[in-house]
């Protein structure tokens, strides 16, 4: 009996550990947000965090997106063969990859690079106490770590997803022409006749929430780690395993929001 | 000397958990003096500096500068009050992303809202009174020795010339020449800008050199108060332990426990 009674009190803690959790998080993102409407806005930070997550997050995002379009057109052209459907494949390709695809395997590949060089660097200085010497310099570390990161994540996916779209098709594109022996004009007819503005459009939205996701898991846990190396490595790795799995948990939930009918 | 002590502590309690830092501090620090505040690791040195500052939130007690209590002000004006306090870190805390003039202009650009050229000359210029070249502002804090960087986070303190000055463990780290090159400088600073200055350290030398008085915290309380000059023989068992690095005494019988 002691011991079931020990198993429900342990289910329990975790629980509103889990809980606990959940608000700090919460309350960190808002107080972050928050911040873009009170002066001073540090623009040069801003337009950095946008580059560091937009501009060098690029090459591997565009490679990422440009193998999975390839590996789509092979993959749905043997399967669609098999129905005699081998016309859809434009359309499968287009629709994976704007709807689900480009967002989700770009918010991975950001989490991966620069999701975890944020909680590096923020634990970094949290370990090293040059957050708490902004503090002392009248510098209210939220707004100068945090918000630019949370404005760079919330801007520049959406961005970068829309360059994935486009490379992810033109990858379906190249191999379904080059190998499959389709024609380029009807390829393309069929992807531009069959692509909705709302699939491209709520690419994006999933792209600017997992963009911010990425940017409040990496900024929560590399602003609240302890204890040296071993605490700023324990903070990088849940700053990606968190925000990956969040990012997966919201692909499913905004899914469900645009698509469900 | 005014009967209105620039920094005034009263009943200051802190605990982590169950483990209580600070049990009641209680200390004075008169106007434009030096205290300097010893004590073993983990005693609570560093925390006191930190609820100070605001960076810690003590659980009871007042923290009073120039007879105003910081811990019952609203946000800003404690805010404001806090930003006459400068701060020298243990391991400097100088920002890596930025380069050393931009370090020590940081306060300027942040709370003055000097313009970027006119905050470059103050920089080099504070850069100078800590014994370094203009030319170590072009240099990124990685490019520096532990005494460079000392000096710079010193620089960094003093920019804005604060009224309260804060030491954590100024010389810990540099070799003994080093130590008293950075004693120096402090006194120096503070006598030059009339500053108030509280300083803890472990280091016996340094205590001498750059205190006006003295205070030991042993047990999350002070213990002993009194002039620096009289640290190293002052009557009291655990300050005469602490001071002289005796194996034997209170503190060690503590650790039996």
């Amino acid at each position: 009996m002691n011991r079931l009674l020990d198993g429900v009190a342990a289910i329990g803690r975790t629980l509103l550990g889990t809980c606990r959790l959940t608000g700090r998080i919460a309350l960190f993102g808002l107080d972050g947000l928050s911040n873009v409407v009170r002066p001073p806005v540090y623009g040069r930070l801003c337009l950095h965090a946008f580059l560091d997550i937009g501009y060098y997050s690029l090459p591997v995002v565009a490679l990422t997106a440009v193998f999975t379009g390839m590996v789509l057109a092979l993959q749905s052209a043997t399967g669609l063969s098999r129905f005699n459907a081998e016309s859809a494949v434009a359309n499968l390709v287009v629709l994976s990859i704007t709807r689900e695809l480009g967002p989700v395997l770009a918010g991975l590949m950001v989490a991966g690079r620069a999701g975890a060089a944020m909680a590096a660097e923020l634990g970094t200085m949290r370990v090293t106490d040059q957050i708490d010497a902004l503090s002392t310099l009248s510098t209210n570390p939220m707004k100068y770590l945090v918000t630019p990161r949370l404005l760079g994540g919330l801007l520049a996916l959406p961005l970068l997803v829309l360059v994935a779209d486009i490379l992810g098709v033109l990858g379906g594109f190249v191999i379904a022409t080059v190998k499959l022996g389709f024609n380029a004009e009807v390829y393309l007819s069929n992807t531009l006749d069959f692509v909705r503005t709302d699939d491209v459009v709520s690419g994006l939205v999933k792209a600017a929430v997992f963009g911010f996701l990425v940017a409040l898991m990496g900024s929560f846990n590399g602003y609240n780690s302890r204890g040296g190396a071993q605490g700023v490595g324990a903070a990088t790795t849940n700053a990606v395993v968190s925000a990956s799995v969040l990012i997966l948990a919201f692909d499913y939930v905004l899914t469900e929001l645009f698509f469900a009918r | 000397m005014t009967d209105t002590p620039k920094i005034r502590i009263r009943g200051l309690r802190k605990a982590f958990g169950d483990k209580l830092v600070l049990d009641g501090i209680d200390l004075d620090v008169a106007p434009r003096t030096s205290m300097v505040v010893i004590g073993g690791s983990g005693t609570g040195k560093s925390v006191l500096l930190k609820c100070v500052l605001g960076l810690i939130e003590p659980d009871a007690g007042s923290i009073e500068i120039d007879g105003q209590d910081v811990l019952r002000m609203d946000r800003r004006a404690a805010e404001q009050q806090r930003a006459r306090i400068g701060m020298l870190f243990q391991n400097g805390a100088l920002f890596d992303s930025l380069p050393v003039w931009e370090n020590v202009a940081f306060g300027l650009l942040a709370r003055h809202k000097t313009d970027r050229r006119h905050a470059r000359a103050r920089a080099e210029e504070v850069l100078g009174q800590v014994g370094l070249a203009a030319s170590v502002g072009a240099l990124w804090p990685s490019e520096l020795s532990g005494g460079m960087q000392k000096r710079v986070a010193l620089a960094r303190a003093i920019a804005a010339q604060p009224d309260i000055l804060f030491f954590d463990e100024p010389t810990t780290g540099l070799d003994p020449i080093m130590g008293a090159v950075i004693d120096n400088l402090i006194v120096d600073c503070v006598k030059r800008l009339g500053s108030t200055a509280v300083a803890i350290t472990h280091d016996m030398a340094s205590a001498r050199r750059i205190g006006d008085r003295a205070a030991m915290i042993h047990k999350g309380r002070i213990v002993w108060e009194g002039p620096a000059t009289e640290l190293m023989d002052c009557g009291n068992a655990v300050v005469d332990q602490f001071t002289h690095g005796r194996h034997q005494g209170p503190i060690q019988m503590e650790l039996r426990r």
